[in-house]
């Protein structure tokens, strides 16, 4: 790609000639305002606040899609433009219920902090409309309040072009126009996926996870409950965000040590079940190519997808691993396994998971996810979640000691860990599967080829003799595209790892918010994934099957990966669903 | 010659005005009395204030006939017809003898509207006898390139008609030089500027002049598939066009292998489903592709990358109907009419407060004087001119000061109006200019998509600002924070119908500032239209007492004994007007 | 807001099931071709005389495309009803020059005679009534069309007279010709 030459404020760089003005000024150092504009999601140039001066362009640019030319001279900052980002804001908070003290999003909100920036006067265009809080809370993972909205439509493009559900879009037209569903519909009578990324990229407090802190406090102040807290391997990867801590910095240990301060009495990981599912869905892999069972087998980890699958593309419900996630198996174990052993009652047991993910919400009220008779997971909570937890017990994040899990549920492999990028859990089952049908040690458990940020990324080993194809994919447009490669006969594969969001867990709906201008410029996703790497190339148990935890569970409770009791604890059915 | 013709206008005004009653009145005569007399169908030509017109052509000479009801029918056909005896009183205009309509025609020159109200638009031959199709024949047989063709458009200096000015040359040769696989020419007649009805009597009246412009512009740019985006509040002028392109495949003159020439174009019809955002091109293009009709930002314009992101040439109706003349008679034909910068001729819409209303087509660079007060007619009932409103909702108005400005694109935008589609309405001393502006405006927050802060958010608050005004609770910071906001929405608003939603408030402030003033100021309305800020008054002098306004006031707001002056309570008053138009005295009076 | 849009429907009445298969002509004669959601939504709109929600249904599920998209094209465009209409849609229009000419007294005397607002439907199913934007016939206004019929230099008794001789021919039988 050749580069070119713009000056920005008089700064000169050099850009790749098909660099948009806004990330030239990036280069530059200047951060020009945006609030609709989203990086391979949304770029509509509909909020006006990236709006700047561009020689050989009429009128205004805006930086957002406006691609450079060479010798292009661009002014971000006069005083005539600094003076109608003002107006664009106070015409947005004009039609904006202010709630910021009470609102989740109070000191990380977008819209907030660029009024902030432009000192705006919040009452300059009141208008005569009446700002009550419009919720819609029939949906069990989130709370959207249209009185919040400012209209960016970045979750209506995540809906419907990278996740593919559509089941959000922009109803009426001018003033009246707003995100809802069709025929307004509550959303929880949609084909909405719970996936959560509307609320990820929702720059305000429109769209916010359902808060099930609630019930949690409730259950560690109740003397009757034992509790059991179980976050997932995307988790440690994500939490420091939420306290100021750079972008992938693994902070596992402060994480248990909060946990503990929290007041679970017992501390897990759910990357050991991680393992537990690479022992089950590895064997349920051999199996089905040993005995022309159906294939590709399809993970089952990502409750976005599996529901996704169950609208949309009911004909591989068969393909599906009958493994539950790892969040339900470890909740499953805890009320069976753990409480056997410690003498306790499933019903007095309360199993808490912190989850990168809002689908994990619908998740635990599936049908077949109760192994004991009660559900195996009581609530899940979003990394976001946790982190007002620790901040509302007064803990100080920054400064706790590392801790580690506890033990008998919360030793785990790299395998386990890495399950949170985009391409883990077929690593993690490769790991395992190579091995037993080798039948020696490998040399080199890295697999690298099902890394990494590609769209839909595909492999081919030989495993004694059998070549097996595998394939990964993240976010639903890229899955609907294999899996109808799949369907048409186009490709042919053994293995396929599917996760709903884009990028992997770590980019999943629960995860901490970041602004339009980090998410612009930094590969979350990458950033994130490659703490869970670099903790797994740390480590010396790096495959499942070695867990000597997980080895235990198999000799003095399960038998082994497959068994009859394996089966009715670990694994679930699914249902054919009706889109609307 | 040979027979005698009796023509009937038959188009949406004229139908409107009763024009189908007449014709059916005039085809039972000819059927009950055997009359041999050729009975034909005509569209509108333009004299609309005169509707419903009848033409008869005899060895004689042209009779048309303005005003023609059932009875007037039955009239004219009985002496004009019957006993050789034209009823010249009935006759507004004629080719033998002058009428007063002659103000209205004579200063006309009929380019786009050449064809209108003198064939029959459904009869394909009609065309074709009026050298329809003559353009294309001839570009087919003298081999004329591509090229040659663009460079005829871009030398008679013709520019877009549908409000944008743009060299429509240019325009096509932006999209010619694109390679591409699929190349489109979509005719935009989309026209939703109210007041506007330039483009449906090209439609309904002359179809297949825009269906040979289609064919010639796709031969330029090298697309074989237009579309014509018509809004569908124009029946009959979608009816016209189906008939007119079933007409053009069976006559090979779309489809497969025009003359000969291994061209091949076809066109498509796709209808608008009411939103006037349409009408700005992107979002037509993504109207026609099935979605929400929101404009896009531009670059990329629709030239290089357009419909389905192919190069994608959109014109206004009356821009093409240009088209066909222009390669005929030769571009230096067409550039010598009209002014340095605007050729040719422009049509426009004549409404409002105005003698003459209807269609007319001058040169540019006739002043608006002469179009309102000699073509026009002049202000009805004597009233006293005020403004003329061009370019709709995204215009501005005329005050009497600049009544000498040429009509012409830069002249117009340099006293902040602008061309506009042609709407031109007229606002006479009982128009109050806040409440114009305040109409328009509603229009545009009405219209407008949503999808950018300025508009979406900015001209409601606009708009409500002006509602206070008119209802009198509108304060002088007011008019310098509607100010400042207009000039806000003007540079950032995303698409051209935002960045004009404010012109009508600005232009109504430069021009009529002190309208205004008196609205913020003394919560008073001059023009006596803003109903929150009018009051009637009895007058104690004139009042007789007669007690028949306090009967027929439906609030109950007029109290007084008989033979005494009476008096209205400004509580209950609802400033219906009912007081007023019963006093036989002249004693209430509108302040 | 003078010019105002049908209201969405909000409950189904579930007396009247559309018999869909009067939309497969439509279906068929667009599936598969570009572009084709506002024609595939006008031609149902012309068969229901509203675009009931078995109707989107069938077409999404006939063509694939998604029904939120489809709803909210079908609300961004004024000419697409989701609530069933009365037999006759009278529509004044409020353009400028009909604005001008008091367009505003033929829609306050038409919801006085026939008791109903902007937007409603009369109880007898016969009428509702619509403000448009502009219906090109400037020259003669005010303008209001009921139908294919347009009506101009109206008055606001003018238009109701018009209204109620409507009434009158609907209420009447229908005339039987016998073929000679």
């Amino acid at each position: 790609m050749d580069k070119v030459t713009v000056k920005i404020n008089g700064i000169e760089v050099k850009v790749p000639a098909n660099a948009t003005i806004l990330e030239a000024a990036h280069e530059a150092g200047v951060r020009i305002p945006t609030l609709c504009y989203l990086k391979d999601i949304n770029a509509i140039a509909a909020c006006r606040m990236c709006l700047v001066q561009a020689s050989g362009v009429r009128g205004q640019a805006a930086a957002c899609v406006t691609q450079v030319a060479d010798g292009m001279v661009v002014e971000t900052n006069t005083p005539e433009l600094r003076e109608a980002r003002k107006k664009t804001l106070e015409l947005l908070l004009s039609n904006h219920r202010m709630d910021c003290l009470s609102c989740t999003r109070n000191g990380d909100c977008e819209l907030q902090a660029l009024a902030r920036e432009y000192g705006v006067d919040q009452y300059k265009y009141k208008g005569s409309e009446d700002l009550k809080p419009q919720y819609e809370h029939s949906a069990p993972h989130l709370i959207r309040d249209n009185s919040k909205c400012i209209l960016c439509r970045r979750c209506v493009a995540v809906c419907q072009h990278n996740q593919h559900a559509a089941v959000i879009g922009t109803n009426e037209r001018g003033f009246d126009t707003h995100v809802g569903c069709a025929f307004d519909l509550p959303l929880g009578e949609t084909s909405c996926i719970n996936c959560g990324q509307c609320i990820a990229v929702c720059p305000t407090g429109a769209l916010t996870e359902r808060d099930d802190t609630g019930p949690v406090w409730d259950a560690i102040a109740d003397p009757k409950k034992h509790v059991i807290v179980a976050p997932a391997p995307s988790v440690r990867a994500q939490l420091g965000e939420c306290f100021g801590m750079p972008i992938g910095t693994n902070v596992e240990g402060k994480m248990v040590a909060a946990l503990r301060r929290l007041g679970f009495d017992k501390v897990f990981d759910v990357d050991f079940a991680a393992d537990v599912t690479i022992m089950e869905e590895g064997t349920e892999l051999l199996e089905r190519i040993k005995n022309g069972g159906k294939l590709p087998l399809l993970t089952s980890c990502s409750p976005g997808w599996i529901k996704f699958c169950e609208y949309y593309y009911p004909e591989m419900i068969g393909n599906l691993s009958s493994c539950k996630s790892p969040q339900q198996m470890l909740g499953a174990l805890a009320k069976t396994y753990y409480a056997e052993k410690e003498g306790l009652d499933p019903k007095d047991i309360f199993v808490v998971s912190i989850m990168p993910c809002t689908a994990k919400k619908f998740e635990c009220a599936r049908d077949d996810e109760s192994a004991a008779g009660v559900p195996d997971v009581d609530v899940s909570l979003t990394t976001r979640e946790l982190a007002s937890m620790i901040k509302r017990a007064g803990i100080v994040f920054t400064e706790l000691k590392d801790e580690k899990f506890d033990p008998i549920m919360g030793v785990a492999s790299g395998a386990g860990h890495i399950f949170g990028a985009t391409g883990g859990v077929m690593e993690a089952a490769l790991r395992t599967v190579s091995e037993i049908v080798n039948g020696k040690p490998l040399e080199n458990v890295e697999f690298k080829a099902v890394r990494g940020v590609e769209a839909i990324k595909e492999a081919e080993y030989d495993l004694n003799g059998t070549k097996v194809r595998v394939a990964a994919t993240s976010g639903l447009e890229n899955a609907c595209k294999l899996l109808d490669m799949i369907r048409s006969g186009e490709k042919d594969y053994h293995f396929v790892e599917i996760m709903a969001c884009p990028g992997g867990c770590v980019n999943g709906g629960g995860q901490p918010h970041q602004p339009g201008y980090v998410r612009n410029f930094v590969d979350l996703s990458a950033e994130r994934a490659k703490a869970l790497y670099s903790e797994d190339s740390k480590m010396k148990l790096r495959k499942s099957h070695e867990n000597p935890f997980v080895k235990k569970l198999y000799e003095t409770y399960l038998e082994k990966p497959g068994s009859h009791k394996a089966h009715e604890i670990l694994h679930t059915t699914y249902v054919k669903r009706k889109v609307y | 010659m040979g027979k005698t013709q009796v023509i009937v206008g038959l188009g949406s005004c004229g139908i409107a005005a009763g024009a189908g009653k007449t014709y059916e009145k005039i085809k039972a005569l000819k059927e009950a009395e055997n009359l041999t007399f050729e009975l034909k169908k005509t569209s509108c030509v333009g004299m609309c204030y005169r509707e419903p017109l009848v033409e008869i052509i005899d060895e004689t000479g042209t009779y048309l006939y303005g005003e023609i009801d059932e009875i007037r029918a039955v009239e004219i056909i009985d002496k004009h017809i019957g006993q050789q005896s034209p009823v010249k009183e009935y006759v507004v205009s004629s080719d033998l003898f002058s009428t007063p309509e002659n103000e209205f025609l004579d200063d006309q020159v009929k380019i786009v509207l050449r064809n209108c109200g003198r064939i029959d638009p459904e009869r394909i031959e009609e065309y074709e006898a009026r050298q329809g199709y003559d353009a294309l024949r001839k570009i087919a047989t003298e081999n004329i390139s591509s090229t040659d063709v663009i460079q005829k458009i871009l030398d008679s200096g013709i520019r877009g008609r549908g409000g944008g000015g743009f060299p429509t040359g240019m325009k096509w040769k932006f999209a010619a030089n694109n390679v591409a696989d699929e190349k489109y020419i979509i005719c935009n007649a989309d026209e939703g500027d109210p007041g506007a009805f330039m483009d449906r009597s090209v439609l309904e009246g002359d179809p297949h002049a825009v269906l040979e412009a289609m064919v010639i512009a796709g031969y330029a740019i090298g697309a074989t598939h237009g579309y014509i985006y018509v809004r569908a509040e124009y029946p009959i002028a979608v009816k016209r066009l189906r008939i007119a392109i079933d007409q053009a495949r069976k006559y090979g003159l779309l489809g497969k292998n025009i003359f000969g020439s291994g061209f091949d174009f076809n066109i498509d019809i796709r209808l608008g489903a009411g939103a006037f955002v349409c009408g700005e091109e992107t979002a037509l293009l993504t109207s026609i592709e099935g979605n929400r009709g929101e404009p896009k930002n531009k670059p990329p314009f629709p030239a290089n990358k357009g419909l389905f992101a192919q190069p994608t040439i959109i014109n206004n109706v009356e821009t093409l109907a240009n088209i066909p003349q222009i390669i005929l008679k030769g571009p230096e034909w067409f550039s010598s009419m009209g002014t340095e910068t605007s050729k040719g001729t422009k049509v426009f819409a004549l409404g409002g407060k105005i003698n003459n209303t209807g269609l007319v087509e001058i040169p540019m660079g006739t002043t608006l004087r002469k179009i309102l007060f000699e073509i026009g007619g002049g202000i009805p009932n004597g009233k006293k001119f005020k403004a003329a409103q061009t370019g709709g909702p995204s215009g501005g108005c005329i005050p009497a000061q600049h009544l000498d400005t040429p009509i012409d694109y830069e002249s117009l935008k340099a006293i902040g109006s602008m061309m506009g589609s042609g709407g031109l309405i007229v606002m006479d001393e009982d128009n109050c200019m806040v409440d114009v502006a305040r109409f328009f405006l509603e229009f545009t927050v009405d219209e407008s998509c949503g999808k950018c802060t300025p508009c979406r958010i900015g001209t409601r608050r606009l708009l409500e600002m002006l509602n206070k005004i008119t209802e009198g609770k509108g304060t002088l910071e007011d008019l310098d924070k509607m100010e400042e906001l207009c000039h806000y929405i003007q540079k950032n608003a995303l698409c051209a119908l935002g960045q004009t939603a404010p012109n009508p408030v600005l232009s109504t402030l430069k021009y009529f500032r002190d309208e205004y003033v008196a609205h913020v100021v003394d919560k008073r309305c001059p023009a006596g239209v803003c109903k929150k800020l009018v009051h009637y008054e009895i007058d104690p002098e004139k009042c007789k007492g007669c007690t028949m306004c306090a009967r027929k006031c439906p609030a109950g707001a007029i109290s007084g004994n008989v033979k005494e002056p009476h008096v209205i309570d400004q509580n209950k008053c609802i400033k219906c007007g009912t007081c007023m138009e019963t006093c036989k005295f002249g004693a209430i009076s509108k302040k | 807001m003078r010019i105002a849009r049908i209201q969405n429907q909000k409950n189904d009445s579930t007396d009247n099931i559309p018999d869909l298969e009067l939309l497969m002509p439509v279906i068929n004669k667009y599936k598969g071709r570009k572009g084709n959601l506002i024609p595939l939504l006008q031609g149902a709109q012309h068969i229901y005389g509203y675009i009931p929600r078995e109707a989107f249904e069938k077409i999404s599920e006939e063509t694939g495309l998604q029904l939120s998209d489809m709803y909210g094209v079908a609300t961004f465009y004024s000419q697409f009803r989701l609530k069933p209409v009365g037999k006759n849609i009278i529509k004044v229009c409020h353009g400028t020059a009909c604005h001008v000419q008091n367009a505003n007294s033929i829609t306050d005397a038409i919801q006085d005679a026939l008791n109903i607002k902007d937007t409603e439907t009369t109880d007898d199913g016969l009428f509702t009534l619509e403000s448009v934007a502009c219906l090109g016939c400037c020259s003669l206004a005010p303008v209001m069309m009921i139908g294919d019929n347009t009506y101009g230099k109206l008055t606001g008794k003018e238009a109701v007279r018009i209204i109620k001789d409507i009434r009158i021919k609907e209420s009447q039988p229908a005339e039987v010709t016998i073929e000679k």
